[in-house]
């Protein structure tokens, strides 16, 4: 062993040498951020830039030749298309209802965690679990494990009481797709909320209690505000995961008995159609109803953001 | 008796009570993966039946089947693969992240809010808005079915996530520790894997479990990008019924098997989940 560690600690202390310029500092503080935002520009927004550019030509990739600038033409065809239009409407349907069921849900089950109760730790594992299943995989699952009409486990537990043998996703195919995202996506809601309800000043809910307030009075004058931001959160970021689901619409029902949303609409018109400039001009549209809650979005994080930033 | 000691029996009755509850509902959730695991040892008949056979007896077949011993494709390749596109994409992003998080929490930039937020925004850009010129892009560059493409592209998904949760876990760590470190002779390598990087482990190994379980879930990316040589599991997952009459088994034996590695990221990750879902705003 003839190569020793050499110890990098033992080094004198140095004199805190100036660099030459300031701007020259400002450089050296702001290079380990470069690679990372180069990167981001480069892979999300560029390729955006260019779908709103094809966005405004008629351009169908079977026809290459035939490619040739339509202005807004692609626009006016997106928003008059009956189901164009019948996927916008999928879309904030399957979105509001999902956030909404999955948020009053995991409100409930975030206030039962948030007692002491025996097996607490465990219960909460057990309710986590289906959102670590492969989102196509709880598709398939629910699809034909659950939902199949002839052996699926709903239908098999109906049996059991007598009750009627539905076919689930011919009956109600957005519900049933609408079920399954729930599932996956209540633990999320539970966890954020769970967070929200574990920073309560509980010396002020003990002072509330010491007044005589009842636990109805308490939830509703104590927790719900504090909670409200929590909420907020919970529901902005469940609707930019749940407004961009592709997984369960196309494997549930393949954007079949309307239920294809936008992004199932946009693989579909270039994946499948192969229409460029339809596709691409859905996509800005997707683009637009993101911002609108991306806007609400980043204010409610920021406001968070700010009071750790404050407290800290 | 007192009435104190009543109410208090009554209180401790109702909190017995919503515990049950809680158990109740945690079983509930449970249930449908329970049911997959249990179906995925059934043989395919007893998988089929109504009413459910749940004492049916247990069998390795739907696993055979799924690593391709009734001659169907083999799941390996798409596996592979997958763990490639998500270990080596997980570790790109932690190259970028860890210097970009650096210099927003520990050597703040000037505007650091900013930059922070130009993150998070691209992080709502739906994938779908950037999805035709990338494949356009893919398609003349020759990188079609080619996994460092999705290693690339789930890089990008995954980069702001880690750096607003780097940044947060970075921040907490006293600024006096570093400065006393530097006080005492320490170079910025020393003070870096001496003082920050240990004090910032946990943080680090949470950040990248959760990057890892987005790229192995991602789909629509690698449904339109890949095709038979770079094929992700996800994929696999999506052509493995089309075939035979009866699946159930295999399916739920592929589910799961494909769940794996998401689930174990996932309760090792546990404590730091909801920080790095809410993206650092919540702790």
């Amino acid at each position: 062993m003839t190569a020793t560690t050499t110890a990098p600690v033992a080094t004198p202390p140095v004199p805190a040498t100036r660099p030459p310029s300031a701007r020259l500092r400002a450089w050296a503080t702001r290079a380990p951020l470069l690679p990372a935002l180069i990167f981001m520009i480069v892979v999300t927004q560029l390729p955006f830039v260019a779908t709103l550019v094809i966005s405004f030509f008629d351009w169908n990739s079977l026809y290459p030749d035939a490619r040739h600038f339509t202005g807004l033409g692609n626009y006016q065809e997106v928003l008059t298309d009956a189901d164009l239009r019948h996927s916008v409407w999928t879309t904030v349907l399957l979105t509001v209802a999902v956030v909404l069921a999955s948020l009053v849900l995991g409100l409930v089950l975030a206030l039962l965690l948030d007692r002491r109760f025996r097996g607490r730790g465990f219960v909460r594992t057990l309710l986590i679990a289906p959102f670590l299943v492969v989102p196509v995989a709880a598709a398939l699952l629910w699809k034909h494990v659950l939902y199949n009409p002839e052996y699926g486990l709903l239908n098999g537990l109906l049996h059991y009481v007598g009750g009627p043998q539905p076919d689930w996703i011919s009956n109600t195919p957005l519900l049933a797709v609408e079920a399954s995202l729930v599932w996956q996506w209540t633990p999320f809601m539970m966890l954020i909320l769970l967070a929200g309800l574990q920073s309560r000043d509980q010396e002020q809910i003990e002072a509330a209690r010491v007044d005589g307030a009842s636990d109805w009075q308490i939830f509703v004058h104590l927790t719900l505000p504090h909670l409200r931001r929590y909420l907020e959160l919970g529901a902005l970021l469940g609707s930019i995961y749940i407004v961009q689901n592709f997984d369960a619409v196309f494997t549930i029902t393949s954007g079949g008995l309307g239920t294809a949303n936008l992004p199932y609409t946009v693989y579909q018109s270039f994946y499948q159609a192969h229409e460029n400039g339809l596709a691409s001009a859905a996509g800005v549209l997707v683009v637009i109803g993101s911002i609108v809650i991306a806007t609400f979005a980043l204010r409610v994080v920021s406001s968070l953001f700010r009071e750790e930033v404050s407290r800290a | 008796m007192s009435t104190t000691a009543l109410r208090a029996r009554r209180v401790r009755g109702k909190g017995a009570g919503l515990g049950l509850l809680a158990w109740l509902l945690g079983i509930a959730f449970f249930l449908p993966i329970a049911w997959m695991a249990l179906t995925s040892f059934h043989s395919e008949a007893d998988a089929a039946t109504n009413p459910p056979s749940f004492a049916a007896a247990l069998t390795l077949d739907g696993y055979r089947e799924f690593f391709g011993a009734g001659g169907g494709a083999s799941p390996w390749p798409a596996l592979i693969n997958s763990t490639v596109a998500s270990v080596v994409s997980t570790l790109l992003v932690l190259a970028l992240a860890l210097p970009a998080a650096y210099a927003l929490s520990i050597n703040r930039v000037r505007k650091w809010t900013d930059v922070l937020f130009f993150f998070l925004s691209t992080k709502m850009l739906p994938v779908v808005a950037g999805l035709l010129p990338i494949y356009l892009f893919a398609k003349n560059a020759g990188m079609l079915d080619n996994i460092w493409l999705l290693v690339i592209l789930y890089t990008s998904m995954n980069l702001p996530i880690a750096v607003w949760m780097m940044q947060s876990f970075l921040a907490e760590i006293p600024v006096a520790v570093i400065e006393a470190a530097r006080v005492d002779g320490a170079r910025l390598p020393t003070v870096l894997t001496r003082v920050v990087a240990p004090m910032a482990l946990p943080g680090i190994a949470a950040t990248a479990l959760i990057c890892f379980i987005f790229s192995w879930n991602e789909l629509l990316f690698a449904r339109v990008l890949t095709g038979v040589v770079a094929e992700t599991a996800p994929v696999f997952l999506t052509g493995f019924i089309t075939s035979q009459g009866l699946f159930l088994a295999k399916v739920c034996a592929a589910s799961l098997v494909i769940s794996l590695p998401v689930l174990a990221a996932g309760f090792a990750a546990q404590d730091k989940l909801v920080q790095g879902l809410s993206l650092g705003a919540v702790k």
